[in-house]
């Protein structure tokens, strides 16, 4: 297979879209849907960005789709929840060029805060949504999905998840077909969401999803039937399709494409051919109860269950008293080593901030980033972790509940890419309702957790371009903060000194922490050195990755993963711990 | 006939780029290529496993190797190794790991063991055929620290994972040249050769 490409789906995705000739790609970075939009901005067709959030990022999309250039964004599965408002009100205007939505969820929850289905809000908006099953699939289906969002004049999304958007397979590439823009017509009746026109465009909407059912169930672009004889059918679709053709090799297979609306004919059709039909889905039962609302018997998640990701050995498991199905391999019995969650980086700025946040024994209301993980030991820093930007909102609600002397003693921790997305919102209602908390912005000047993206703070777009660098004190003073300060966090002193007066202050203030994520730093620094260690434990208390203990209890170094940042040197009582300058003789 | 390979370690070892240079060796080898990667905050330092299925004359399914079914187990640290050992198949399964061991957080903070004897449990696992090697000794020797991958990708290269598909050297370091960065190919190079003689 010389010809063809070996691409994450996300990757393929972008690929599709570029190939439709795709104009504008909008998207705020969530696992696991990063790098659509990152190989996105790899294509000079494209006007590629990264919004500030998903709705805005939703809105833009809006904006170029009626403006008429095909246009994508893209998001994770909690990032939809931020982008609903504009979403369900699109199904109702549609589309002027077509508009592709994807959302990635997170089955297993690899990095996310739920596991939520996206799916249903296919079922709630009343939009068509197709999954994939692999990378050659994200191509297509994403292309599909410009043609489709076209010809039904309505917003189509693309399902994806960790297995899809962060799988290689062989991909089959293919030219781009560049689009004229047409001509600029008004069309408020259409585009303008007062009561009267909205009446009417729901009317609209409900024709536009009756055809698109009725032509999904007939149409081949909307499912595939594998018949293998009439024991026992299962309906399935992206990731699931994978796993049902390994474990249960016997079975026919329904594989829908389309899993909203659901191509009933084909449905009907499949159940009619089989004496025992399931259904195999990641997460709820979407398919399967939409199966049984058409009055056909069937099951699925009575074996499967609801939570984590499916597996070849999970759908063997489930279905093991079928014919066909292979038992699995007999496993190596070990015993399970002590779990590796993840942790702070060596030299990461976060921690010179939870070590002093446990030390001082604060109420941290937390927010989602790599510092979230502050909430794991040693540290244990965190009370409350919600969703992008809550920490601010939470912790004017802790002060309403508990008052003020509960306030002086919590602060609520954000990075600076989540506080720009959705916290200063919160920040302007805690000044305007008069709240009493202490905000920490830890701007590490990137967005770190997602793998490095840039953000209105960090001074560069999407394309390494130099971009306007937001002043986050004078959003701060401009949002009613009357005491901001920034420090550096490696600054002990400085930090502590900072917490003391501004958590003792009744009212709403700022302190931003700035110091770039240790992966920026390319300075190699040489490991600090251990000499004359007196045991005490202290610079363990960092849940630093390259500290750890020798058989004696005294404090050893991993020079390959010491960046040499010196936070140990500070902490150390007995100054037993130094920095390679200091002990190069 | 489908290979299944299986790379651990801890996030930010490299085992992403370990997983593109077995994806260029089948683009080479004209075969068929599943890979599944974790990103994301499952790279902040926690367990890393990235599934590599490789296959000719039948479609490869799932992006995940299903446990048990593994040919071989590529570790970057050893603990890790043992976490992926219900992976391997009951018999005939190849391990190669580093020694070089990362203790997990909840080692460094006492409220866990790291076992001492990861590399007897190994070879019980895998009947013998599993090779150790201080990976990241091998490559800081060669200048090269980040390229404790290579080190182990030439230790598999010296063991072929089934014993009637041997890959040549050639394709192998052809493969490499396809999936790493032109600057550092010398160096990776020169780090695979060596791991690969070390452990022939």
């Amino acid at each position: 297979m010389p010809d063809k490409k070996l691409m994450l789906g996300n990757e393929a995705i972008a690929r599709g879209a570029w190939e439709a000739g795709c104009g504008v790609v909008a998207s705020y970075p969530g696992t696991p849907s990063t790098e659509i939009t990152e190989a996105a901005a790899s294509y000079g067709e494209m006007d590629v960005e990264w919004s500030v959030n998903e709705k805005v990022a939703m809105e833009i999309a809006a904006g170029a789709s009626i403006g008429g250039a095909r246009t994508l964004t893209c998001m994770k599965h909690v990032g939809l929840n931020v982008a609903a408002d504009p979403l369900f009100t699109l199904a109702y205007t549609g589309v002027n060029a077509g508009l592709v939505v994807v959302v990635a969820d997170d089955p297993g929850v690899h990095s996310s805060q739920n596991e939520q289905d996206s799916r249903f809000y296919a079922r709630s908006a009343h939009l068509p949504m197709l999954i994939p099953a692999d990378a050659q699939e994200c191509l297509a289906f994403t292309k599909l999905a410009f043609e489709l969002s076209e010809r039904f004049d309505t917003p189509v999304m693309i399902g994806a998840c960790t297995r899809i958007a962060h799988a290689r397979s062989l991909v089959q590439t293919g030219g781009r077909v560049e689009r004229d823009l047409p001509e600029w017509k008004r069309n408020p009746a259409k585009y303008v969401m007062l009561p009267g026109p909205a009446r009417a465009r729901h009317l609209a909407l409900e024709d536009r999803e009756r055809r698109v059912r009725e032509e999904a169930g007939i149409g081949e672009w909307a499912y595939s039937i594998e018949d293998n004889g009439g024991a026992v059918g299962v309906i399935c679709s992206g990731t699931a399709y994978h796993y049902v053709k390994e474990a249960m090799p016997e079975a026919s297979v329904l594989k829908l494409n389309l899993v909203y609306p659901l191509p009933e004919r084909a449905v009907a059709r499949f159940a009619s051919m089989v004496e025992r039909l399931f259904v195999v889905e990641e997460l709820e039962p979407f398919i399967e109860d939409a199966v049984r609302a058409m009055g056909v018997e069937c099951s699925g998640k009575d074996r499967t269950g609801r939570q984590g990701e499916l597996s070849v050995n999970r759908v063997r498991a489930a279905f093991a008293d079928l014919p066909g199905v292979k038992r699995d391999a007999a496993r190596a019995d070990v015993t399970e080593p002590p779990a590796r969650p993840p942790a702070m980086c060596a030299g990461c700025p976060h921690r010179a901030v939870f070590y002093t946040l446990a030390k001082r024994k604060l109420t941290v209301s937390g927010d989602i980033g790599c510092y979230t993980l502050g909430m794991l030991p040693p540290h244990g820093a965190m009370d409350a972790c919600l969703c992008m930007g809550a920490s601010i909102g939470m912790a004017a609600g802790l002060h309403k509940a508990r008052g003020d002397d509960f306030a002086r003693r919590t602060v609520a921790v954000i990075g600076d890419s989540t506080f720009m997305h959705s916290g200063m919102t919160a920040l302007l209602d805690a000044v305007y309702n008069r709240s009493s908390l202490t905000l920490l912005i830890l701007d590490n000047r990137i967005t770190g957790m997602t793998g490095h993206q840039h953000n209105p703070a960090s001074g560069f777009d999407i394309h390494g371009e130099p971009a306007n660098a937001v002043d986050l004190e004078a959003v701060c003073r401009a949002l009613g903060v009357t005491r901001v300060r920034s420090l550096d966090p490696f600054d002990l002193d400085a930090l502590n000194s900072a917490l003391s007066e501004e958590t003792a202050f009744d009212g709403v203030s700022v302190i931003i922490s700035r110091r770039p994520c240790a992966l920026l730093d390319k300075k190699r620094r040489p490991p600090v050195a251990v000499e004359g260690c007196r045991k005490c434990g202290a610079c363990m208390k960092l849940g630093c990755p390259a500290l750890s203990k020798d058989k004696g209890g005294a404090v050893i170094v991993d020079p390959a993963q010491c960046v040499g940042c010196g936070l140990c040197a500070r902490v150390c009582p007995f100054q037993a711990i130094h920095d390679a300058e200091a002990v190069k003789v | 006939m489908i290979t299944n390979i299986i790379i651990v370690g801890v996030g930010g070892q490299g085992a992403l780029l370990a997983s593109r240079v077995l994806g260029a060796l089948a683009l080479r080898l004209g075969r068929d290529v599943k890979v599944s990667e974790i990103h994301g905050m499952a790279q902040r330092g926690g367990s890393v496993i990235t599934h590599v299925r490789i296959g000719e004359g039948e479609p490869i399914y799932a992006p995940l190797v299903a446990e048990g079914e593994a040919d071989a187990v590529l570790a970057f640290e050893p603990l890790e190794a043992l976490r992926a050992a219900p992976y391997l198949v009951p018999e005939g399964g190849l391990i190669i790991t580093n020694t070089r061991p990362i203790p997990p957080m909840s080692v460094l903070t006492g409220a866990a063991r790291y076992p001492d004897d990861v590399i007897d449990k190994l070879n019980e696992t895998a009947g013998g055929r599993v090779t150790a090697f201080d990976a990241l000794e091998l490559a800081e020797r060669l200048g090269a620290p980040r390229a404790v991958n290579l080190a182990l990708l030439g230790a598999l290269a010296a063991r072929p994972v089934r014993s009637d598909d041997s890959v040549p050297l050639s394709v192998w370091e052809s493969a490499i040249a396809d999936a790493v960065p032109p600057r550092t190919l010398a160096a990776n190079l020169a780090v695979f050769r060596e791991a690969y003689n070390q452990t022939k």
